[in-house]
């Protein structure tokens, strides 16, 4: 409960990370969403990624829009700047951010009607820009503040608390990306923290936009028989495909890997990405097989997950854009105003 | 007939897409580099091809150059509309016409003089392909008109030679087609009319520029470094004209990388929510748009507005509602910026008259967006915004430099115990803020949600209150810090005329004409809301006060009836709402109709 002043339990055996904070310090406020929601699961995994990340807390910005979902960056990293905007608004807000300044690390909070309805072409329009970004959709099918209705990840035949089927089919957030062209493609669940962290670390060092879909339960709306996105339902069908080992820039690779099942990416800041294949065979770096092969498993009832498709060697807005590589907002205004001389130059076109 | 010298007016009807708008920007700016203060409004359709378009100019030498529908000339080029343009022609006057066909008798009128010069033919004979044909025939009734109203040739030929110093084979066809249609003239016309264009010395310390443009500039000068917009007519031109000045002043020398950033949003909702993203970093960012464009933007204007995030929107109006006519102009979206968004919401809204005010007042919004952490519209139109006018040359102080409002250093924040986002409030009701990025101590969360003065978030109704309270109080300071209004007195006026933006010319002009009727009355053109002290003594001082705007609804006097102490009697309305810019004329007719009623009852 928000009212509750959350408890600072310093337990002696916190490790610090390199910045000398422990995970203590990407915490945020108490969660105010029910009790068991897959969101805070998310949360918990949000925290251990930045901690583990070594993320100075004031150079990220967190963003969100309007939904369950969009309340929980105020439950971790306090000593960052955070933006709860508008209903689907968050990619906009998030893009105008990013433009002005660049150095930030940015991650969006959204949900499946943020995401799917309201904001539909925001997202894509941002995953279109290849905006630097990790935005996670916290997918549980379902409307939580205004009481359960359907979203458009709702699958077909998908049952509500009430009993009624759903009949129109889903908006699959991970198909449109690569439809999309996103350049960073993930889907995890709220319960599996092994898979959900690696990802986020690897999106969060992502350079380009990073779409990670994590199945999240509603407890409250969704959790019932007959709901295709319920914990027993998700456990039931997951599909691990990839796992993602996240390894840092000055770390050593140990382990050795048989050969063909090991894939290695480079990400932009020199750190490595190990996908391991842990299901059936499969390229995460080949865009139309990736499509082809998850279309089929999804036809079938299989919730595929891990990170399903990594492009690192696409430009991110500012490369398109050109733009500086110092913070536009930190541009000091001489180099900014042309000034009166040029001013009375440039008029002489003007006659 | 009398010689009218520098005083008269003409219109050009062509057919959209085949090259006229050069022609007659040509005609424009030779007229105003003879010194003589003119002015071109451009009454367009919504086509890329093929529709009829109009082209007006007027020339006065005491410098009255709102449009006005007294046609003396009319350059009749599009068969299409033949019939209708013929009919504008004032009695007495002359229309120009190509006489390649024989003129249709049903069509002639006897009160007007037809010259006849068969461009067709004569740029037939002079150029094989068929869209050098087209394009040059327009060039050549420059060059009639030339011959006709005495434009200077040594100017003329000055223009198309700055104009294609690049391209000589463009270079060669242009002077050939003006000598073309000159030479014609000379030795079939009555050259030259008894209108006459005579040298001046009233236009050396101005420019010819469209507020577009004017205000592209100004964001370049105030330092904005993020826009995002989505494109939409007229206000595309903005963004435009920002592009190349940045392209121009705003690259890297040594990397050749941009110092800006230009997104093209996929819709308004997205541009003013980067505009809003990017101003929460701390950079100076502005969107342009149009009234369409407003109405989506009013979620996250409410949005910027309640959470305190500075942002520039340039709005330049076109004829609503709805689509309306997006080629036209009007006044009509007041309100809508006044008030835009839903809950209590009051925005702060400048309305330049001229492309020189777009420059300054684009300035100017960005200081106002910073120092009162909200949102600022800059409120032009169709018709300041694509026309060219001719204004006094933009000046810049080197000494300028922004107000950023209260912003917390790193310094600031290490020497804070804690920092709470919307307290405490200095004099003007601001709180200082913080920018990502800078110290952990400085973060906080932005919200749109109910919060309380320390920024947490709130559902209790004292806490909201306060905030709200705030921001009422914040707005209310804002008026003094608006541009001040403009006025112009006369000694025993008996009445107060008030206007805003485009207005101004034209009810300036009608002023001087009322006073030599013997009705004399007190002007003033408001700049910005909300309004200061100076409007509440303007409409205090005079017992009858009419309010002279280009919209059906009375907007401006609304506004006035709601944000100052006048009453509502006293404020009559004078309206033109058509599309096209308004004239002096039916603001004199407005006023005289409503006197003589007046003295009537």
């Amino acid at each position: 409960m928000s009212y509750i002043k959350k408890p600072v339990a310093r337990h002696p055996s916190l490790r610090p990370n390199a910045l000398g904070l422990t995970i203590r310090d990407y915490e945020g406020s108490m969660s105010t969403l029910c009790a068991g929601c897959g969101h805070d699961s998310i949360t918990a995994a949000i925290v251990r990624a930045l901690y583990e990340l070594d993320v100075p807390p004031h150079m990220l910005a967190k963003l969100s829009g309007i939904g369950c979902s969009s309340k929980t960056p105020t439950y971790f990293v306090s000593g960052a700047h955070g933006f709860n905007s508008a209903h689907g608004r968050m990619p906009a807000i998030a893009t105008g951010a990013n433009a002005a300044n660049r150095a930030l690390l940015y991650i969006g909070v959204s949900g499946d009607g943020d995401s799917l309805s309201i904001g539909l072409g925001q997202m894509v329009h941002a995953m279109r820009r290849n905006l630097r970004m990790l935005y996670v959709i916290e997918n549980n099918g379902v409307y939580g503040l205004t009481k359960g209705q359907f979203s458009a990840s709702s699958d077909i035949g998908s049952k509500s608390k009430r009993g009624e089927a759903n009949t129109q089919p889903p908006i699959d957030p991970v198909m449109l990306a690569l439809d999309i062209g996103a350049t960073y493609v993930a889907r995890s669940f709220s319960g599996d923290k092994a898979q959900l962290v690696p990802i986020l670390k690897g999106a969060l060092r992502h350079n380009g936009f990073a779409l990670v879909d994590v199945i999240s339960p509603c407890v409250t709306f969704n959790d019932h028989e007959g709901s295709t996105k319920s914990y027993l339902y998700t456990r039931k069908h997951q599909l691990p495909i990839v796992q993602a080992d996240f390894v840092p820039p000055a770390a050593e690779i140990r382990a050795e890997y048989a050969p063909g099942t090991v894939h290695e990416v480079r990400m932009h800041d020199g750190s490595t990405l190990q996908l391991h294949k842990v299901g059936p065979d499969y390229d995460p770096t080949d865009r139309r097989a990736a499509w082809s092969f998850l279309s089929e498993r999804q036809r079938s009832g299989e919730i595929p997950t891990g990170l399903l498709y990594l492009d690192e060697s696409g430009s991110d807005m500012h490369a398109a854009a050109k733009t500086v590589s110092r913070p536009l907002a930190q541009m000091p205004f001489e180099e900014l105003c042309p000034g009166e001389a040029a001013l009375r130059k440039l008029q002489d076109a003007y006659r | 007939m009398k010689t009218k010298v520098n005083d008269f007016a003409f219109k050009l009807a062509n057919v959209n897409g085949t090259g006229s708008a050069s022609a007659n920007g040509l005609l424009m700016q030779a007229i105003f580099r003879m010194g003589i203060p003119v002015s071109g409004k451009n009454l367009f359709p919504s086509n890329i091809q093929g529709l009829p378009t109009w082209y007006e100019i007027r020339v006065n030498k005491d410098g009255h150059t709102a449009r006005t529908s007294e046609y003396d000339l009319m350059v009749a080029m599009n068969a299409e509309t033949f019939a209708r343009d013929v009919k504008e022609v004032r009695s007495g006057g002359w229309v120009l016409y190509d006489s390649t066909k024989p003129l249709d008798k049903a069509l002639v009128r006897p009160d007007v003089t037809f010259l006849g010069v068969p461009y067709a033919k004569l740029c037939g004979e002079a150029w094989t392909d068929d869209r050098q044909r087209t394009l040059m025939k327009n060039i050549c009734y420059v060059g009639t008109l030339a011959a006709l109203l005495g434009i200077d040739m040594e100017v003329v030929s000055g223009m198309l030679d700055e104009k294609f110093s690049r391209k000589p084979a463009l270079l060669e066809s242009n002077h050939k087609a003006i000598e073309i249609g000159r030479r014609y003239a000379l030795e079939n016309l009555p050259c030259p009319l008894p209108l006459r264009l005579e040298k001046m010395d009233a236009t050396r310390d101005a420019i010819l520029i469209d507020g577009n443009t004017a205000a592209a500039l100004g964001c370049v000068y105030a330092g904005a470094t993020v826009a995002a917009w989505y494109p939409i007519t007229p206000s595309t031109s903005v963004m435009d004209g920002f592009k190349s000045f940045c392209e121009r002043y705003r690259l890297d020398k040594a990397t050749g990388e941009r110092k800006y950033c230009i997104v093209q949003a996929e819709d308004e909702l997205a541009a003013i929510g980067m505009v809003i993203g990017a101003s929460w970093m701390g950079a100076r960012s502005f969107t342009s748009t149009s009234g369409p464009g407003i109405s989506l933007m009013n979620e996250l204007i409410g949005l910027a507005y309640y959470a305190e995030i500075p942002a520039v929107i340039v709005d330049v109006q076109r004829v609503g509602p709805s689509t309306g006519m997006p080629t036209r102009t009007q006044q009509g979206d007041i309100l809508l910026c006044a008030y835009a968004s839903h809950g209590d919401t009051k925005h702060i809204v400048l309305f330049p008259s001229d492309p020189n005010e777009c420059f300054q007042f684009a300035v100017k919004s960005f200081d106002l967006a910073e120092r009162f952490q909200t949102p600022v519209f800059m409120l032009t139109d169709l018709d300041i915004g694509m026309n060219d006018w001719v204004v006094p040359r933009l000046e810049w102080d080197d000494t300028y430099r922004p107000d950023r409002g209260r912003v917390l250093s790193r310094e600031d924040l290490e020497k804070m115990p804690k920092f709470y986002r919307y307290s405490p409030e200095d004099e003007l009701g601001v709180a200082a803020r913080t920018l990502p990025g800078v110290h952990a101590r400085g973060a906080f969360f932005t919200r749109g949600s109910g919060h309380n003065k320390l920024g947490g978030y709130t559902e209790i109704p004292d806490e909201y209150q306060e905030v709200v309270d705030r921001l009422r109080r914040k707005h209310d300071a804002a008026k003094e810090h608006v541009p001040a209004p403009v006025f112009v007195e006369r000694p025993g006026a008996a009445v107060g005329v008030v206007t805003l933006g485009g207005c101004d010319r034209a009810v300036r002009e009608a002023l001087e004409r009322l006073d030599a009727r013997g009705v004399r009355a007190d002007f003033m053109r408001v700049r910005g809301f909300p309004f200061g002290k100076a409007v509440e003594d303007f409409l205090r001082e005079h017992e009858v006060v009419f309010v002279v705007e280009q919209n059906r609804d009375a907007q401006l006097r609304s506004l006035l009836v709601l944000e100052t102490e006048a009453p509502k009697e006293k404020l009559r309305s004078v309206l033109a709402y058509g599309g096209f810019p308004l004239q002096a004329n039916q603001v004199v007719d407005g006023i005289m109709k409503q006197l003589r009623t007046g003295a009537d009852a």
